[in-house]
């Protein structure tokens, strides 16, 4: 059955208290899921206490500014710091997005942080993506075509073709969609989630691409594309402000325009 | 524990080629739903109060018994449709899942039989 509760290995303890120092201006209170697998112990959620006043403004900004003063232990992903890599996609104040995009003062009170849902915890903050990037290498996310390009020049496509990829390309597979998709909650091993559909569609909208029936018999299957029930939790998150959801509903239109 | 590649095992047993059928014909039988749900609610609304031979002489009309058993076939298939997804949601061990999913098929083709036989019993003169 699917899960609705957590497994008792991942029941969350009380963890430790780091206050604020004694010269804070504006304290403020974050409370971080933490998990180290091989120690063998449950997660638990340590409370950390910084000064805002001496901290960048993002959620990033603080959990370096944790890691580098207060608890040198704290795990998680982080590149860009613009929003454009997506690699700290995390769940903060109880929504998927991006740490780096993220404002403290956009959260009320004590700010929330875990893992994005439902993958397994390598440790603290940095989920498990293999899954997620096996199943973007499943729908081939490059150009496939027989002809030959041109020998002078690209591939040329119209503006209005290159305009239907306006809202796909810009996906940067940071996986907030997918975890937020109850849908990919019980079914990832076989459902392919909001993002690699998104992805998907980018390529089958793709006017250069030649293997667009291939693509979507790649995806006709009840559990790869038909999971998605349109709960419209993927777009709500997208902290890119993308449309998934709506990308779905694009191939289950040409699955249906292609039978009938 | 499985040493299968993450992409071997998301390649999995490949696309079943189907599920578009199940989606169209979803949404075909909602929006026969539309106009049928009213319609049905009202016929028997409006047998409040009737005797015996008046409900078999409105059900004796084509139109009305017709309708009748559109509005049976449509609602069943639909809410078979349904609940298939809702079991291949939630029931992940295989033999439960395909058990369920025999007993759905057995509960609604027996139940749809039943309705459309009794309308048929009413619509011939009882």
């Amino acid at each position: 059955m699917a899960e609705f509760t957590l497994p008792k290995n991942s029941r969350i303890r009380t963890g430790t208290t780091h206050p604020a120092p004694s010269d804070a201006k504006k304290p403020k209170r974050f409370k971080v899921y933490r998990h180290e697998p091989e120690s063998g112990e449950n997660p638990s959620v340590d409370e950390y206490t910084i000064d805002r006043a001496a901290c960048g403004p993002m959620v990033l900004d603080a959990l370096i500014k944790i890691k580098n003063e207060v608890d040198a232990t704290l795990t998680f992903r982080r590149s860009c710091r613009e929003g454009v890599c997506g690699s700290c996609a995390m769940n903060i104040d109880g929504t998927n997005t991006l740490a780096c995009t993220k404002a403290i003062d956009d959260v009320k009170g004590d700010v929330k942080i875990y893992p994005l849902p439902h993958l397994p915890v390598v440790k603290d903050l940095v989920p498990d993506l293999a899954n997620f990037y096996a199943q973007y290498a499943s729908i081939k996310p490059w150009l496939q075509s027989d002809s030959p390009a041109p020998a002078d020049r690209e591939r040329l496509q119209t503006k209005e073709d290159r305009a239907k990829m306006d809202g796909l390309y810009e996906c940067i597979l940071c996986a907030s969609c997918s975890t937020s998709c109850p849908s990919y909650w019980w079914n990832s091993d076989r459902y392919l989630g909001p993002a690699i559909l998104l992805q998907a569609y980018r390529w089958i909208i793709d006017s250069r691409d030649e293997y667009t029936g291939e693509r979507l018999d790649n995806l006709e299957d009840p559990f790869r594309l038909y999971r998605c029930h349109t709960i419209m939790n993927c777009t709500r998150t997208c902290p890119k402000g993308l449309n998934p959801g709506k990308a779905i509903a694009e191939i289950k239109k040409l699955m249906v325009e292609r039978r009938y | 524990m499985s040493l299968r590649t993450p992409l071997g095992r998301v390649r999995g047993l490949g696309t079943a080629k189907d599920g578009t059928d199940h989606f169209w014909v979803q949404r075909v039988t909602a929006l026969a739903l539309v106009p049928l749900s009213p319609l049905f609610v009202g016929l028997v609304w409006s047998f409040n109060g009737a005797d015996r031979a008046d409900v078999i002489a409105l059900m004796g009309n084509p139109l009305v018994s017709s309708l009748f058993i559109l509005f049976i076939v449509a609602g069943i298939y639909h809410a078979k449709l349904g609940v298939r997804v809702v079991i291949e949601d939630y029931i992940h061990s295989e033999g439960l899942k395909l058990a369920s999913l025999i007993l759905v098929s057995l509960l609604s083709f027996g139940l749809g039989t039943a309705c459309v036989v009794s309308v048929l019993i009413l619509a011939f003169g009882g």
